[in-house]
């Protein structure tokens, strides 16, 4: 029991990781319309932005900040710099580009900080909350920040004009054109917070699997699965699709298939899900008018 | 000192302007001129693997030195040709080609990683072109009758493997062991010489063996598996990365088991800093190189040399990792080979002076670890010598472990 | 995805330019009678990597470009077709040129198959859903069950065939002979089949499934042979890469192979049967001219530190996605025209 109760906590622990990844995917496609492959490299920059400043002796909460505005202001820059040029291309050369800004910043991170794991301080005290071993302070805070970041979202995006002009810039650009809506800055302003979101994604991630360029690659693959099982389109959905892979790939680990196939078995319940639910658990089906 | 060198060094260069005239026996193969060796090397900068391309930075900018201080080797200098083949077999193939046939190299050094060199490892013994020191554990690169073109370095892991088996044996042969290895062939590797060294009568006191991937992002769920099978000695044959997870996650959840770690991640610098040294008190490794971060070896002239080196000629790279003292160690057995085979650089001759190494020390290696190699043994290296990890260093205990030879 | 031109794959009979490019790369191994370059070889087994690629690319460009399915795990199919190939050479003894039919059966049947979930989803879900077959398959052929086929983490060590005497050439030329002449067939059959009614259907389901469906196009079925068969073209060409390379391991076929194939399908040119060869000439060369780029970055610039080969893979892939954003063939249809229009204006 007490060995079953470890493993749930460990899967809600990389379930929150994943929902983090998954909200910044979820940030781009409700806001852009396009899945960003090189979300998890974005969020790996960043991190390594904050452990430089506090290398250099910033304390942690303010590099932490410092870092998510910086995040947000070169999600911005990347969108008006380099994507807005592209906004009449065909989608696959979109993917392209992502693929393109993965590699620059994976190759960038390895130059500057060397492919050698750093250490990354935890904003959580890694000590237990009974006292047994099963639950320590930071898995709960892990969850907890994702919680928030998601309250965030869901309020920003429901109930706040902004929110509501983003959604309607993705979804349908010529309506929201004219209903005065400048288009162009939502899709960068979505841009810029989802580079945010990575930011603290990439810092909750770090103190646990250590800071290095290709930290994100496999917690990716694992970000784009809950995305899907949620619902791409959805928040909720991503979250609620992070905790159940997390806490999926780490029972069926330890209990059934064994730690090889974890994640192909991890990637066939998602496959199946959508299977049933092609707009994920949490996603509605969009009818398109013909 | 620096006088002595330099005279030693004219007086070499007197010898071989001697035997020049005299003899006039300079053979040469492809990739060799009067001024110049090439030399080849394929090397993970990229991609999952790319915490290793440590070694081949070092190991450039040790030519570099040894091109502008001392005009290279006898009088030729290392031109070094180094690319990233991002751990790819394929590309590794492809290389592998283009150093060969494109750029006319003379041998490959130190290429890393164990599938991308099988798949060269054919093609190089056709084309006769010495695959010298392969940066990998394997054990297949001791294999003179088959493959007389390519030799490994480093202590293989199968060896090393069963030092520990035979460890856990004499030591608590009541042991219940919990596994961790990386699923792939430094894990079967390390797993086949640890089963070696248990021998039959205890395989069963293995209670849990858990794998991971690479591309895992953490191996906490294993870690708790392990400790609930009821493990009290904890065998991990992990990568650098997995490897300091590991030791952080056992300490967080409080499981006390005998700890051994192989030496591919029992860097100071790369593994038990980052997973808190702390955490990592009594765990036990086995280690051929000198701890550069152990005080004790401060006044050693080698480590000395090496420290001045890195500084100088390699400033950007991160002295703890333990990459930047293996690759330093390979490249002076390699240069010690070069200079052995004189005027006469032939491929043949290069792989004729590499198996017969005598009793050779190289720097930074633990006092009595000597590199022996003969015709029939293509196994550099193979003394190993345990360590524990107390305070900040690993702190060496018994004696001088020498495995001769299976080949 | 309705600009896309397909004139390339539906014009009448092949004109004059694709005879002559098929026969100069027909050509090119005569060239090793001319020359004593040492390195011959190596350019005949890039050629060979090219081309391979290309087959590689086409049979994604089948299903992505003509059928309007996105698929980002062909790399799985590439590596199903490679162990296939190596599986029959080493445990069964099969000649090596009869495991490229048979790489395309299996591989076809896989495709087939998978077409049929992938009918439920569209668009990133399908992309997606695919992208994760890519990172299954390295982990599968580890499996400890099916290990003493695949050799597990080791991969399998292929024999490469020699060439028969009597041809006289050297083994990279004979491999890159048989490179080619899969490729020519692979090519043949996708425009033939491009031209025909079925062609017509795929680009139809591609443009406007609904439209087609009510035309009574069988969607469904026309979708999972498309599936099917571009997985078979991929599937051959992974077969030909595990003969060429001799090896095949779990690390050979990571989700960096299937973006790769992507990659060099966009950059290629979506919907364009000479993107796919340019494509699979890019993505062998890009690499290695990203090293020289970094390389004479370093030395003209005297830096102290290498500029890492793949930042400058980024800028280029960027560079180019911004001046010619429907790919190199899309590039030259664009700059064709209007060079013709203005002839036209002038006279």
């Amino acid at each position: 029991m007490e060995f079953f109760i470890q493993q749930l906590v460990a899967g809600l622990t990389s379930g929150a990781i994943y929902a983090c990844v998954a909200l910044g995917l979820v940030m781009i496609f409700v806001s852009t319309d396009h899945i960003n492959f090189a979300q998890g490299e974005m969020a790996m920059f960043a991190t390594y932005l904050a452990w430089a400043m506090i290398d250099a002796g910033v304390p942690f909460w303010l590099a932490f900040i410092l870092t998510i505005v910086i995040a947000f202001a070169g999600g911005l820059f990347i969108q008006r710099v380099i994507l807005k040029p592209l906004e009449a291309a065909p989608v696959l050369s979109l993917v392209v580009c992502f693929i393109a800004l993965l590699s620059f910043f994976n190759a960038l991170a390895g130059m500057i900080w060397s492919f050698t794991i750093k250490q990354f301080p935890s904003p959580f005290p890694p000590r237990d909350v009974f006292g047994n071993g099963l639950v320590s302070i930071q898995q709960i805070g892990v969850v907890a920040v994702t919680l928030i970041m998601l309250g965030i979202l869901t309020v920003f995006f429901r109930y706040t004009t902004l929110g509501l002009a983003m959604r309607a810039a993705a979804q349908n650009p010529a309506s929201a054109r004219l209903m005065g809506v400048r288009v162009s800055w939502m899709l960068a302003l979505g841009w810029g917070l989802a580079a945010a979101i990575g930011a603290v994604a990439g810092m909750l991630v770090a103190p646990i699997v250590f800071l290095d360029p290709n930290m994100m690659t496999g917690i990716l693959v694992y970000g784009f699965a809950s995305a899907l099982v949620g619902g791409i389109g959805n928040p909720m959905g991503a979250v609620a699709g992070g905790f159940i892979v997390g806490v999926l790939e780490n029972l069926v680990g330890s209990y059934v298939i064994g730690n090889e196939l974890k994640l192909t078995f991890a990637l066939a319940v998602v496959v199946g899900v959508l299977l049933l639910k092609p707009a994920g658990i949490f996603g509605r089906v969009i009818v398109r008018r013909v | 000192m620096k006088l002595t060198r330099r005279t030693a060094l004219l007086g070499g260069a007197g010898i071989s302007i001697i035997s020049r005239a005299g003899r006039a026996e300079k053979k040469y193969s492809t990739g060799v001129t009067d001024t110049e060796i090439k030399v080849g090397q394929t090397m993970p900068y990229s991609g999952n693997a790319s915490a290793y391309g440590v070694a081949g930075r070092n190991q450039a900018a040790y030519f570099r030195m040894l091109n502008e201080t001392q005009g290279g080797i006898n009088g030729r200098k290392i031109n070094f040709i180094s690319l990233d083949d991002g751990y790819s077999p394929p590309k590794t193939v492809e290389l592998a080609r283009q150093l060969v046939e494109r750029d006319q190299v003379f041998c490959l050094f130190y290429p890393l990683g164990t599938q991308t060199n099988t798949a060269i490892h054919k093609y190089m013994n056709q084309k006769k072109v010495p695959q010298l020191f392969v940066a990998s554990g394997a054990s297949k690169w001791g294999d003179p009758k088959e493959f007389p073109w390519t030799m490994g370095w480093q202590p293989d892991y199968h060896t090393e493997g069963s030092i520990y088996g035979k460890h856990i044996l004499t030591t608590k042969p009541d042991a219940k062991i919990g596994i961790l290895r990386q699923n792939d062939d430094m894990g079967v590797d390390y797993m086949s010489g640890f089963r070696e060294g248990l021998t039959e009568k205890v395989k069963k006191n293995v209670v849990a063996e858990v794998s991971y991937e690479a591309t895992d992002p953490t191996v906490d769920s294993q870690i708790l598996q392990l400790r609930n099978s009821g493990a009290d000695v904890f065998f991990e044959i992990t990568t650098p990365k997995f490897a300091a997870q590991a030791i952080k996650k056992v300490a967080e959840i409080g499981w006390k088991p005998v700890h051994y770690l192989v030496s591919v991640a029992a860097s100071v610098g790369a593994v038990m800093r980052p997973a808190g040294v702390e955490n990592g008190q009594g765990i036990i490794t086995a280690q051929y190189l000198k701890d550069v971060t152990d005080p004790k070896w401060d006044d050693e002239p080698d480590v000395k040399e090496w420290r001045a080196f890195m500084a100088k000629w390699n400033p950007a790279a991160n002295v703890l990792e333990g990459s930047n003292v293996s690759s330093y160690a390979a490249v002076h057995g390699f240069v010690h080979v070069l200079k052995q085979c004189g005027d006469e650089l032939t491929r043949e001759n290069l792989m004729r002076q590499a198996a017969n190494i005598k009793d050779l020390t190289v720097p930074l290696m633990l006092p009595g670890v000597k590199v022996n190699t003969s015709p029939t043994d293509f196994y550099p290296l193979q003394s190993l010598q345990m360590a524990r990890f107390e305070g900040d260093h690993w702190v060496l205990f018994g004696e001088m472990l020498s495995l001769d030879n299976k080949a | 995805m309705a600009a896309i031109t397909d004139s390339w794959a539906t014009r009448g009979r092949p004109g004059w330019i694709v005879i002559l490019f098929w026969g100069l790369l027909a050509a090119l191994p005569l060239a090793g009678l001319f020359t004593n370059d040492p390195s011959f070889d190596y350019y005949m087994f890039m050629g060979q990597a090219m081309l391979i690629n290309a087959i590689a690319i086409l049979g994604l460009n089948l299903l992505i470009g003509f059928n309007g399915q996105i698929s980002l795990g062909h790399s799985a199919f590439f590596a199903v077709g490679a162990y296939t190939a190596a599986i029959l050479m080493n445990f069964a003894g099969f000649p090596y040129w009869t495991t490229l039919p048979i790489a395309a059966v299996i591989c076809f049947g896989a495709g087939f198959l998978f077409g049929f979930p992938a009918l439920k989803l569209e668009g990133h879900y399908l992309a997606l859903a695919t992208f994760t077959l890519a990172i299954a398959v390295p982990q599968l052929l580890k499996y400890k069950l099916i290990a003493p086929w695949t050799g597990g983490v080791g991969g399998l060590i292929l024999d490469k065939p020699d060439p028969p005497e009597v041809l006289k050439l050297s083994p990279d030329q004979y491999l890159y002979y048989l490179c080619l002449v899969v490729a020519m067939l692979a090519f043949w059959i996708v425009r033939n089949m491009l031209r025909g009614r079925s062609g017509r259907a795929m680009m139809a389901i591609r443009d406007h499934a609904m439209a087609a469906a009510t035309m009574g196009i069988n969607t469904a079925r026309y979708k999972t042979v498309t599936f099917g068969i571009s997985a078979g073209i991929t599937g051959v060409a992974g077969a030909l890469s595990g003969i060429t390379v001799a090896y095949v391991a779990p690390d050979s076929f990571t989700l960096q192979l299937a973006v790769s194939f992507l990659v060099g399908l966009v950059v290629g040119g979506i919907a364009s049967l000479p993107g796919c060869i340019v494509g699979g000439a890019f993505i062998v060369l890009i690499q290695n001219s990203s090293q020289s780029i970094s390389d004479w970055m370093k030395v003209t610039f005297s830096l102290r530190y290498d500029v890492p080969a793949w930042a400058i893979y980024g800028v280029l892939l960027i560079l180019l996605m911004y001046f010619m954003p429907r790919g190199i063939m899309g590039g030259i249809e664009t700059l064709w025209l209007r060079v013709t229009n203005r002839k036209e204006a002038s006279s």
